[in-house]
């Protein structure tokens, strides 16, 4: 049987990690190619990387990061970040990606969804949703709005409604971040997940709130994730994926255990 | 020499990223006379199968795959590559290449297991059980798993020609060996070490199925 995925997150700026990671020796490491390397040994399931540069450069910089990680870890992984248009997508893909990442691109044209399934097959479109809870009300009946700009912008969209609608439009799969839980490691949103989970026929990526393996353990049965995305937990050394894993395991949650 | 059919379904470049890392040769190509000059060749793709179908009669490499699997040379299938071997697809109502007997078909709508519904496309990371050895499946732990991303599965209708299945609700046919083909599924391009180790046996295979 298929089993649940373990995908750490970078964000990276201008082609380093906005946070240095330490590893063995305790040394800060900026260079995100050499981080995903070291979790690919570690058995990361796949990777994200969260492209948060703003100039023109930077983004040159980034399609060189992607082609160095292509050529160094034999997983997928996807990037996402400033994806706007169809071209984006193609240079990202081109360099090596599995996936790429829309979000806000994607609310303000939603058929860039259809668009990129269509050139690039619906496997290759994650939809990034960054959710609020802000209460059921006339229109947003799950009581969940999207948002943007990092959570600051209310776009007045229904986040149940939303990936349905990003599903029928191609998307093959939904990165599903709260934002209320984002940062705070105290275990990410079950009822969103859950219920984004059970509306959708494509698997859903579990994201924001991650802190200790037990949180994994929820979002993956009650919260009916197909995968968990964690990024402190395993930044700052807390916990290994491994040891992730091994905690999985033993709750009976079936992960990928040799690689 | 390595040859990778180019026939513009998907990227054909995370294969030859693997191949590189292991150290071996190889080339992309849609050009018959290159393609059988090579020593091995690998039938990737990702995408519909019918816009496949239709860029391989293009070519005329539908033919061409028949008469490379008819000299005994080792051919190599993955995902979309594996579906469309079969006479048949489901996918776009689709007549296909026709190297092994059976079609391929899609997930059923409800496909759920211990209560759980599951997903369609099933992606993610699956094990394979094997019913007998294969020289590309050898120094490989039963307990490896193999990164998958499909809503269709290949059934032969041969069950001797089914090497190894996959447990996604129903259990399907995830690699195929006949002869000098071997067919699977998953992606060994994008299944860390134990898909690296596949890539790395099938450059050594003579094509004998032992």
């Amino acid at each position: 049987m298929i089993s649940k995925r373990i995908i750490p997150c970078l964000d990276v700026r201008d082609g380093k990690l906005t946070k240095g990671i330490k590893f063995k020796g305790n040394v800060d490491i900026g260079d995100p190619v050499e981080v995903a390397r070291e979790y690919y040994e570690q058995g990361a399931d796949e990777i994200v990387f969260y492209d948060i540069t703003a100039s023109s450069e930077g983004r040159d910089i980034m399609i060189d990061v992607v082609k160095r990680v292509a050529q160094t870890i034999f997983i997928p992984f996807s990037v996402g970040g400033g994806i706007r248009n169809l071209e984006d997508m193609r240079r990202v893909i081109l360099a090596g990606a599995e996936k790429v990442s829309v979000n806000s691109a994607a609310v303000n044209e939603p058929e860039i969804i259809a668009q990129g399934s269509k050139a690039f097959g619906s496997q290759c479109i994650v939809l990034g949703m960054d959710v609020k809870k802000v209460g059921i009300s006339e229109k947003i009946p799950s009581g969940y709005e999207i948002v943007i700009h990092g959570g600051r912008k209310y776009t007045g969209i229904d986040a149940l409604w939303w990936a349905r609608k990003a599903e029928s439009l191609g998307a093959g799969e939904i990165c599903l971040n709260s934002i209320d839980a984002d940062g705070t490691q105290e275990g990410y949103e079950l009822n969103l997940t859950a219920l984004i989970s059970d509306s959708v026929r494509i698997p859903v990526i579990a994201s924001g709130g991650a802190g200790e393996p037990r949180h994994l353990a929820e979002v993956l049965t009650k919260g009916r994730a197909d995968a968990a995305l964690i990024a402190s937990m395993v930044h700052y050394r807390t916990y290994s994926i491994e040891e992730i894993k091994k905690y999985l395991s033993e709750q009976s949650i079936k992960t990928r255990m040799l690689w | 020499m390595i040859a990778i059919i180019d026939y513009k379904a998907g990227n054909l470049t995370s294969v030859a990223r693997a191949l590189q890392n292991i150290g071996e040769s190889f080339l992309i190509t849609d050009d018959i006379k290159k393609l059988e000059a090579a020593s091995h060749v690998i039938f990737p793709g990702v995408g519909a199968a019918g816009d496949a179908m239709v860029n391989l009669r293009q070519k005329k490499l539908d033919t061409w795959l028949k008469d490379w699997i008819g000299v005994g040379k080792p051919l190599m299938g993955i995902c979309l590559g594996t579906q469309i071997i079969l006479d048949y697809s489901e996918e776009n109502k689709t007549d296909c290449v026709g190297l092994v007997p059976g079609s391929t078909k899609r997930f059923p709508d409800q496909l759920a297991s211990s209560g759980q519904v599951l997903k369609i496309p099933h992606m993610g990371w699956n094990s394979v059980e094997f019913k007998r050895s294969h020289p590309v499946f050898s120094d490989i732990s039963p307990e490896a798993e193999y990164y998958f991303v499909h809503s269709y599965y290949p059934a032969p209708s041969d069950e001797s020609d089914v090497l190894g299945v996959t447990d996604y609700g129903i259990k399907f046919c995830s690699v195929l060996a006949v002869k000098n083909l071997v067919a699977m599924q998953f992606h060994p391009e994008k299944s860390g070490r134990p898909g690296l180790q596949i890539l790395r046996n099938f450059c050594r295979w003579r094509g004998d199925d032992l």
